[in-house]
């Protein structure tokens, strides 16, 4: 070990980046066959609001959509998969904060490996769980009548979800980074989230809400997941809000990725 | 901006700080450290909680950045080459930093892999690391349902696993029971015979002393005192003699006998009755001898006598004149908690 003037330091091949997040990867996944019941939310949440929304609200949001309970199943079967999208990322904030309370983040901050890596595996098992929950969703919707005239548009719509969903993530990854404990992550997640969801086209057509609230709605991004997501798996007008939703997840990516790897880089 | 060839002994120098400045606020967690450690030794690092033991051990793993001042590990900048550091550097912190949801034999699977090795080469540095950490039969447990020295066995392996040029072992027994530090102390030990240059806090001379060659004093974020164990030990004046008469009743009168001799070390005579002995500081080998011969001139028959290190306390008492305790204004910077800014 020579001493020797100051080289610049190392760039870590694209290679060594694939290989530290693929050993990530593997951590998270083997957490879940360690702990099957982590993903308990990933199964249920998809049944209970099927079940709830469709049983309970669905006829009668149906009735004014000028249909019935089965009007509404087409309707909300999308919403729910723009919901999801929105739910799952706010997880993966608390799950990341809970990393710190282990030495393991000190250990791997100690590795010759890019910081984006961590966090990069975080947002891949999470994507798989969205899978999961997706396809769980569309199951139970399928069991309670929802009709795919679109299998093609099927596919882009969950390809969207989880490039939205994974927008989202950076955003909550910051959050797990900065706030102090895993209380103060829920709380803020469940901030920013209760508005975006219930305060969108998810759940009921923005028609009839008052004048600000519609305002709301028109610019919240997860209603245009959720009419992207409509107009690909039932049929409709697409293309705005497919470029709306594209257009957020990319702005969120290009601004909140560097902000939380940052963080992650800095926090002492 | 000085270079490290400005130092000639950075040649045969594995770790090299100079004038490094940590603040958190208004608190000083290091405040200008200077510290060579030559290569195959082993540095110990003692000091009272906060001060700043494991500031100086995060910022030369690259964990945080120094405010001012300069590190070299290995031959890389903390600085400016941080991931060349990371891999010639092992780090043990103060708690256990392995993944407790992960089986041992993955904790030590993943290390390998994030360290670059092939598939099989991680495998099998694996079953290595854990076959020479005595953990092979635990390899497929989750972490988490091993016993606190195996777990600190199994951070040591993780740390080892890259084959580091320097390790940083941050209080590596803190927490432990008195055999299971033993354990660790084996198995640093172990290590250092490997040829691996060792960094290590403490809060216990006692652990200085058993793995240490040389030792730097910090307090308040500065080195108060450095060199080579032995040095050390005789300016701040070595040792406790613990002296036990066969006859209890003969425990007061041999108290008294040593006072009158006026013996003043660190601290004066004091009777330990729970063990039936009297501790005497000593400050050289004719101090010890005039004890003896004291007691031997009383025809006082003796069970039992031993030597015993200055605590931390004792040391810090005769360096800086106050006792070893961090400051109470200053929030404690080596903690966790610490959030970015």
């Amino acid at each position: 070990m020579s001493a020797a003037t100051v080289t610049p330091d190392a760039r870590i091949p694209l290679r060594g980046h694939l290989r530290h997040t693929g050993a990530l990867v593997r951590r998270n996944l083997l957490w879940i066959r360690q702990d099957p019941e982590s993903l308990f939310d990933a199964v249920l949440m998809p049944i209970v609001f099927t079940l709830l929304f469709v049983y309970v609200f669905g006829g009668s949001i149906g009735q004014a959509l000028g249909g019935g309970q089965d009007q509404y199943v087409q309707y909300v079967v999308p919403g729910l998969l723009a919901m999801m999208s929105l739910t799952m990322a706010q997880g993966v904030g608390t799950g990341f904060n809970q990393d710190f309370n282990s030495g393991v983040m000190d250990r791997f901050r100690s590795l010759p490996i890019g910081r984006g890596s961590v966090l990069i595996a975080k947002i891949v098992v999470e994507l798989a769980r969205m899978l999961v929950a997706t396809a769980i969703l569309l199951a139970v919707g399928v069991l309670v009548g929802f009709d795919i005239t679109n299998w093609g548009g099927l596919v882009a719509a969950v390809a969207l979800a989880a490039a939205f969903g994974s927008g989202l993530m950076w955003v909550f990854l910051t959050l797990g980074v900065t706030m102090k404990n895993v209380q103060s992550v829920q709380a803020m997640g469940f901030l920013v989230m209760m508005p975006l969801q219930f305060g969108s086209s998810v759940f009921a057509p923005p028609s009839s809400m008052p004048g600000w609230l519609r305002a709301f709605t028109d610019y919240n991004p997860v209603s245009a997941l959720a009419d992207a997501s409509r107009g690909l798996m039932t049929g409709g007008p697409v293309a705005h809000d497919l470029w709306l939703t594209l257009a957020w997840s990319a702005a969120l990516t290009a601004v909140m990725a560097p902000v939380a790897v940052h963080k992650f880089r800095t926090k002492s | 901006m000085t270079r490290i060839d400005d130092y000639p002994e950075a040649a045969k120098s594995a770790v090299t700080v100079r004038g490094l400045v940590k603040h958190y606020g208004r608190t000083k967690a290091l405040d200008g450290v200077d510290l060579d450690v030559r290569e195959g030794t082993v540095m110990g690092v003692l000091g009272p909680n906060g001060a700043g033991k494991t500031t100086l051990v995060r910022i030369l793993s690259t964990l945080i950045t120094p405010d001012a001042g300069q590190a070299v590990v290995a031959g890389h900048d903390v600085v400016r080459q941080p991931r060349q550091l990371r891999r010639v550097i092992g780090l043990t912190g103060q708690y256990a930093s392995v993944d407790e949801k992960l089986p041992g034999w993955e904790n030590l699977y993943m290390i390998g892999r994030l360290l670059d090795l092939p598939r099989k080469a991680a495998r099998a540095r694996a079953d290595e690391m854990l076959e020479r950490f005595s953990l092979t039969e635990a390899a497929r447990r989750p972490a988490g349902t091993y016993s606190g020295g195996m777990r600190r066995r199994l951070d040591l392996a993780a740390s080892m696993v890259g084959r580091p040029a320097v390790l940083f072992l941050d209080e590596p027994t803190t927490g432990l029971d008195p055999r299971t530090r033993n354990e660790v102390w084996d198995e640093v030990a172990r290590m250092v015979g490997d040829g691996v240059t060792v960094l290590l806090t403490t809060q216990y001379m006692e652990e200085a002393e058993q793995l240490a060659s040389e030792l730097t004093v910090v307090d308040r974020g500065k080195v108060i005192a450095g060199g080579r164990i032995e040095d050390l030990k005789a300016t701040v004046g070595g040792r406790t003699l613990r002296i036990r008469p066969a006859d209890p009743l003969h425990l007061r009168p041999l108290a008294a006998a040593l006072d009158e001799l006026g013996v003043t070390g660190l601290a004066t005579t004091t009777v330990d009755a729970e063990s039936g002995s009297v501790l005497v500081p000593v400050l050289s080998d004719e101090q010890l001898t005039a004890v003896i011969g004291a007691v031997t001139a009383r025809g006082i028959t003796l069970a039992a006598v031993t030597t015993e290190l200055p605590s931390l306390d004792e040391v810090f008492l005769s360096l800086t004149g106050h006792r070893a305790s961090a400051p109470q204004d200053a929030v404690p910077a080596d903690t966790r908690e610490e959030v970015a800014v």
